[in-house]
């Protein structure tokens, strides 16, 4: 009697299979968590303690000097206001861009996906096949036609950039969405007498948040991290973040400040990190929503 | 009575696949119009065409003597409600009810008035308030009509409205539609996979098969009189018995089959036919009579009993009649068992007869 199974079924807290996922993860975390570590750690030292070359020791002495010069008075060569310009001109940059590139895809999208016209599949054909191109491969073509429309090297120039190179992801990321979305809705709609705007503005935006968070999500992301169209479309007094930091770290002027090249490092990164911590959930759960029907 | 609602060789083809071909419907002011059909056939594409929601390939359609062939469906003066309620799921009831007419410009006091009218009649007045997410499948259907009701438009369309909702919930739901144009005596096209609705619903039933109408009569015709093989054996629940044979010439004629024959002296034929013509006879399920009446009839025979279906009111009894499956009801009382010996007749004169190669009616 007291051998019978009954109740729940007694689980291993080991079994093979758990050791194998969870020595994969761990080798996984180390390799992607060791850097940010040793980025981190040597922020914090002072130059006598990095040129100990003990890299992987914690600091002795803590110190945000390092920190302070790299936001305040890092040297790029020819100025030496850090990054703080880089990061007001980044902010310039990016807010407008995000703006934009997701107004015009998420109309894209809902036209793209409710309202098909003749050869509307070609030319979502077409836009998708834009993303598989390089953009090294387009960079001259880009350069020829922003100075032509007077905007190459100016906040504009960088903006629209920005925009034309979201295109394609977001546009499949709100027509997937929109697509996945009931088409009686629609009809409802339309049968309401909304127009193209209004169902677009009343009943589609309103049910689409999560994928606007997404598209809010990568095209920060994206654009606070790019470094190309940066330093070549957006003109030096424009120069974002990133290039300000390439600029720092690269300056062969007297000795090489480890830390405060890591310091300015991870404030360089910190913003898209930040976004993600706080909207990480959001991000996933917005990603599998838009892939579901394609 | 004048035509509410015509439809002229409409055609509508999706590439190459042709869904509707040159199909044409008048139907009357105030009528109740079911347009009923296996999934497939075309049903909902032509209530979506009425809408204005498909663009036609070929014909025009009319309402109301107006050619909106080329009309958004805004101004068709139709309201449709859609098999998953498609409620706006961000808006309250009340912001469902006046989405259409703050469209139209409607006045304030005048929209509040029309929705107070609307959910009176539907019993929706608590909900008000309530997001689409909080009702139940009844109460948002509810809703998506009151939707319709509140426009005041000339035309009802109801797209399967309900087939997503359980079994009880749909009765009385159907009741309502039936009393809500018993109120309104508004045109209404009801597109449903569900016969039962279809009768109970309909002025008239026009059962659809690959894009065409097959028959467009009253529920009772189509019931009695089907013009074809698919359209006697879709309509009816437990479906109609067939049975293969040839019709005899003489007086009078017969239908004689492998074993024994059927005397058709009450049988109204339709078309003339040709001694020997191969055909199928039909009988309902529910027109075999039992026992001592079944001798007195024009057809009657023994049979065995293989299967029972006990369904409370009635019981359907299958057996074998000329080597084929056959069906009959019986009332839910009489004790009967798999292996009994029954006496089994029915009259022609309720039969259907069709051909077997064109399974037209004979």
């Amino acid at each position: 009697m007291m051998n019978e199974p009954y109740g729940p079924r007694p689980g291993k807290i080991l079994n093979p299979t758990r050791i194998m996922v969870y020595g994969v993860l761990i080798v996984a975390a180390i390799y992607y968590l060791l850097p940010l570590y040793i980025m981190i750690t040597t922020s914090m030292k002072g130059l006598p303690e990095i040129r100990m070359g003990n890299i992987f020791a914690l600091p002795v002495e803590v110190t945000f000097a390092p920190w302070a010069k790299a936001w305040d008075s890092a040297c790029t060569g020819l100025y030496c206001e850090g990054l703080k310009t880089g990061f007001w001109n980044s902010v310039i940059i990016t807010i407008p861009s995000v703006i934009v590139s997701i107004a015009i895809a998420s109309v894209n999208g809902y036209a793209l996906s409710n309202w098909k016209f003749k050869g509307s599949e070609v030319f979502f054909t077409i836009l998708i096949f834009g993303s598989f191109i390089p953009f090294q491969v387009m960079l001259y073509p880009l350069v020829i036609v922003t100075r032509e429309l007077g905007i190459f090297g100016s906040l504009w120039g960088i903006i629209f950039i920005h925009t034309i190179f979201g295109m394609p992801i977001l546009t499949l990321l709100f027509r997937n969405y929109f697509a996945s979305l009931p088409e009686e809705l629609f009809k409802a709609a339309r049968v309401d007498g909304a127009g193209f705007w209004g169902i677009f503005f009343k009943i589609m935006v309103p049910m689409s948040v999560p994928i606007f968070v997404v598209a809010v999500i990568l095209q920060i992301t994206g654009i606070w991290n790019d470094f190309l169209f940066g330093v070549v479309f957006a003109g030096t007094e424009n120069f974002p973040m990133t290039v300000q930091l390439n600029n720092i770290v690269n300056s062969k002027q007297g000795v090489t400040e480890y830390n405060v090249n890591m310091a300015a490092t991870i404030l360089t990164g910190a913003v898209p990190l930040i976004v993600y911590f706080l909207s990480g959930k959001y991000f996933v759960r917005g990603i599998a929503a838009g892939a579901v029907k394609g | 009575m004048k035509n509410s609602i015509e439809i002229r060789d409409l055609s509508l083809n999706f590439g190459a696949v042709k869904v509707l071909t040159d199909l044409n419907l008048d139907i009357q002011d105030g009528e109740f119009l079911v347009l009923l059909g296996a999934s497939g056939c075309g049903k909902s594409t032509l209530l979506n065409c009425i809408a204005g929601l498909l663009d036609v390939s070929g014909g025009q359609i009319f309402i109301n003597g107006d050619n909106v062939t080329w009309k958004e469906p805004k101004e068709r003066g139709i309201g449709m409600v859609f098999q998953s309620y498609a409620l706006y799921p961000q808006m309250t009831v009340e912001g469902n009810l006046s989405f259409g007419l703050k469209n139209s410009k409607v006045p304030k006091d005048e929209i509040e008035k029309k929705i107070a009218h609307a959910a009176g009649i539907l019993q929706i007045e608590s909900l008000l308030k309530r997001k689409p997410g909080e009702l139940s499948g009844g109460q948002r259907q509810r809703v998506a009509i009151g939707r319709a009701l509140v426009r005041e438009v000339e035309v009802f369309l109801f797209d399967e409205p309900l087939s997503n909702l359980d079994a009880k919930l749909r009765a009385d739901l159907r009741v309502e539609i039936k009393r809500l144009h018993q109120k309104l005596k508004n045109t209404m096209i009801y597109v449903t996979h569900d016969q039962i609705e279809a009768m109970t619903l309909a002025d008239r039933i026009a059962i659809m098969k690959d894009g065409l109408v097959q028959q467009l009569d009253d529920p009772r015709t189509i019931y009695n009189n089907p013009v074809n093989k698919y359209v006697a054996g879709f309509i009816g629940s437990p479906g109609m018995n067939f049975l293969d044979g040839q019709l005899k010439a003489g007086e009078p004629a017969s239908f004689k089959m492998a074993e024994g024959s059927v005397d058709l002296t009450n049988y109204a034929f339709q078309q003339s036919f040709t001694d020997g013509q191969k055909v199928t006879f039909g009988i309902r399920p529910e027109h075999i009579v039992v026992g001592d009446e079944a001798s007195e009839m024009p057809f009657s025979q023994e049979v065995e009993v293989e299967i029972i279906e006990p369904m409370g009111s009635d019981t359907l009894v299958w057996t074998k009649l000329n080597n084929q499956d056959f069906r009959f009801m019986l009332d839910g009382q009489i004790a009967i068992n798999t292996g009994d010996k029954v006496n089994i007749g029915f009259d022609p004169k309720i039969s259907s007869i069709f051909d077997e190669a064109t399974e037209l009616r004979v």
